[in-house]
């Protein structure tokens, strides 16, 4: 454990942009909140309430009618009893009263119609408010949905960018540690300079309930913003999702009695090794030399 | 010598008669002749037709039966039937000349070429090979140590291999300069790397952006396709997996696995290349504090790294449950230990349980259900330790031991402790 003045010196708030986009109900098509952007803002919500006088701004590029207001409004209502939920009750005072911290109270919206390239716009907005962080969700529900916007991003303003986020453990003194999700349930930790962007998918906490109160009050500050039409999109061919051909097993066999083989042999081990009469010993030294061999002691 | 055939009826008859004492050594004899070496089972008549010998041909069978391979590998003699299948028919591939350069960056997890792999080097064979006139080569790009011997099996023409310490770990910029050299080098007409969280994913997208490319992400399908640029077209998934995205193939794809069938009838060079400028340092803004030790029993059972199974032939289940702690494995069970009610439902390995993916999969007291080894399918190292040793799991198994599990687990465990402590010791 640190030291508790040392931990008070070093908690500086920090300003957090969560990139919000309009997700897609994956069996009805709905417009809903995204799945994988929730959670960034939930992990936002994390961090202001680990550094109380966060300031986490709702960034969303696109155009605004019915659908997408309930969507984002989705969003909105998520900040309601971060306070109680961590247990400190003076912080949702504070935030309430001055007007930070646990700001979910508006969202700027970039407005550009439908079919629009969001990159541009959304650079140079960050470029003009500079954040210290960026979380975005890895990729979008709807049109192309490449995954490719946090780079792009990351690229033009020349930050470092970390994907697939697990958690955030502490920021300090403009770095900030992060746990990095690995396939196979496994953690990496990072230390990150800021300002960085964080994409976030599917390993990070899940998003808490909106509160349809507090979403309903919210309200939106439309930033108007030079558009470009994607042209490149415009030409592609889109379709709903044909579903995939299973492999089918293959077996280049010269003759019938290789194609017999192939068919009715049971799936074995090639080159088995097999130790008879051993000591218990002897045994767990040959187990002992695979599992240092396949690198999964550790 | 004369046209003639020249005659021996003594001899010829000893040959029919298999019950005349010399028989076996005239055989030899004119096996001699013929082939050289062992009882000849075919050879040429007085008449000029073929004779053959039934018995001097086959092999004795698992059960003291002889059989007789007529497949046409086994050309007389006692030859084994191990000895015939492993006869490589794969064609041998040297591209010299390429007329232009397809890289790929295989993910290599623990050092291997995985499916997903294999099956990218499979699109990337096929595109450098659309025109046989002038073939491309493809060259991959591999960061760190690996085990694979055989990369030239899996289609590669040339190999960059950077084996150093900076590129371990999370390390996309160091990695990102090495793919930027060898853009400026080779200018390869396509990057394919694998869409997959294992790294694919992400240093493709980096890549993309840095070569200033709008890339295809998911690709599932590649066809030939004259009127787009680059001669193909890709269908890609969109939209969360919800939209199938038609589109002409840019310079870098992402590709899903099962995108094309892996390389199976040529064997390639794998020529090792290196770079010849050197690659510029850059100060990177990400420091990587290692890997952190996650509760393996956390970790879920269909994604586990290492697990530790156990089944009937397993007494002291104490034992056990200590040895998974120790060597930090994720805990499994067959049907009969959740049964009986030693191990929970949700740990149960197996088609009616969970179908596994560990990299290390070790078995202790299970004999291996059908049911079982079906769940184990796609598990890579297979450890047994059994009682029995004709039972299936060691059939299976890529090591088996024999003997008593509580013995030989009591055994792994004292020594994974002693090498641990002299390890603390020694730091």
């Amino acid at each position: 454990m640190r030291p508790e003045q040392q931990q008070t010196q070093q908690k500086t708030a920090i300003n957090v942009a969560v990139l919000v986009s309009i997700g897609r109900h994956p069996t009805t098509g709905r417009a809903r909140r995204a799945e994988q952007d929730a959670r960034g803002l939930e992990l936002a919500l994390a961090v202001a309430a680990e550094l109380p006088g966060s300031q986490i701004d709702l960034l969303h590029a696109g155009s605004k009618d019915v659908d997408s207001e309930a969507a984002l409004r989705g969003y909105l209502g998520m900040a309601t009893g971060v306070g109680m939920a961590t247990g400190v009750g003076m912080a949702t005072d504070v935030g309430m009263s001055t007007g930070v911290g646990m700001g979910l109270e508006s969202m700027t919206l970039l407005e550009q119609p439908e079919g629009s390239d969001a990159i541009l716009p959304l650079v140079e907005h960050l470029a003009a408010t500079s954040p210290q962080l960026v979380i975005t969700g890895a990729r979008a529900e709807r049109g192309e949905g490449s995954g490719l916007l946090p780079y792009a991003l990351a690229e033009h303003l020349g930050w470092p960018l970390v994907n697939s986020l697990a958690s955030i453990e502490t920021v300090e003194n403009g770095v900030v540690t992060l746990l990095q999700a690995l396939p196979r349930g496994q953690r990496r930790r990072l230390k990150v300079r800021l300002p960085a962007i964080i994409s976030v998918d599917e390993a990070a906490p899940a998003a808490r309930q909106s509160a349809f109160g507090p979403a309903r009050r919210a309200t939106f500050l439309a930033v108007p913003t030079s558009s470009e039409a994607d042209g490149e999109l415009a030409q592609w061919h889109l379709g709903s999702a044909r579903k995939r051909p299973k492999r089918l097993k293959i077996i280049k066999a010269a003759s019938a009695r290789d194609r017999f083989k192939a068919a009715a042999s049971k799936a074995e081990g090639k080159g088995g090794q097999v130790l008879t009469d051993v000591t218990p010993e002897q045994g767990a030294e040959a187990i002992y030399k695979l599992l240092k061999e396949e690198d999964v002691l550790r | 010598m004369s046209e003639i055939i020249r005659r021996d009826p003594r001899r010829e008859w000893i040959a029919r008669n298999r019950l005349h004492p010399d028989h076996a050594s005239v055989l030899a004899a004119l096996g001699v002749n013929s082939e050289g070496g062992g009882a000849a089972s075919e050879w040429l008549g007085p008449n000029g037709v073929v004779r053959k010998n039934p018995r001097a041909i086959g092999f004795i069978g698992p059960n003291g039966v002889k059989r007789i391979d007529r497949s046409g590998l086994q050309q007389g003699g006692q030859a084994t039937a191990t000895t015939t299948a492993a006869r490589d028919s794969r064609r041998r591939v040297t591209i010299d000349q390429p007329a232009f350069m397809v890289a790929v960056v295989p993910d290599l997890t623990g050092g291997r070429l995985s499916s997903h792999d294999k099956d990218l080097l499979g699109l990337a064979r096929r595109v450098a090979d659309a025109d046989a006139e002038q073939p491309g080569a493809v060259v991959a790009i591999l960061f760190g140590e690996h085990k694979e011997e055989a990369l030239g099996e899996a289609g590669i023409d040339r190999v960059v291999h950077l084996d150093d310490e900076l590129y371990a770990g999370f390390a996309p910029e160091a990695r990102l300069a090495v793919l930027s050299a060898v853009e400026r080098e080779m200018t390869p007409r396509f990057w394919l790397l694998p869409d997959s969280p294992l790294g694919g994913a992400d240093l493709g997208r980096r890549l993309a952006l840095r070569l200033g490319e709008r890339a295809a992400t998911g690709v599932w399908q590649v066809e030939a396709d004259n009127e787009a640029s680059l001669g193909w077209r890709c269908t890609a998934r969109g939209a969360a997996g919800s939209l199938d995205i038609q589109r002409p193939l840019p310079r870098v794809a992402l590709t899903l696995a099962e995108c094309a069938e892996p390389v199976d009838e040529t064997r390639h060079a794998a020529e090792p290349v290196s770079l010849a400028a050197p690659i510029p340092t850059t100060l990177s803004r990400i420091e990587d504090l290692g890997q952190v030790a996650v509760d393996p029993a956390g970790v879920a059972l269909a994604e586990a790294e290492f697990i530790l199974s156990g089944g009937n032939g397993v007494k002291q289940w104490d034992a056990f449950h200590h040895a998974a702690k120790v060597l930090g494995a994720t805990e499994g069970a067959s049907r009969v230990a959740v049964d009986d009610g030693f191990m929970a439902r949700d740990r149960q390995v197996g088609a009616t349980g969970t179908w596994v993916t560990a990299r290390v999969y070790m078995a202790v007291g299970i004999s291996g259900a059908i049911q079982h080894l079906q769940g184990i399918q796609r598990c890579d190292k297979v450890v047994a330790i059994n009682l029995d040793p004709g039972c299936d799991m060691i059939k299976r198994a890529d090591l088996a031991v024999i003997g008593d599990s509580t013995q030989i687990l009591a055994a792994l465990v004292a020594m994974v402790e002693q090498q641990r402590g002299g390890q603390r010791d020694a730091a």
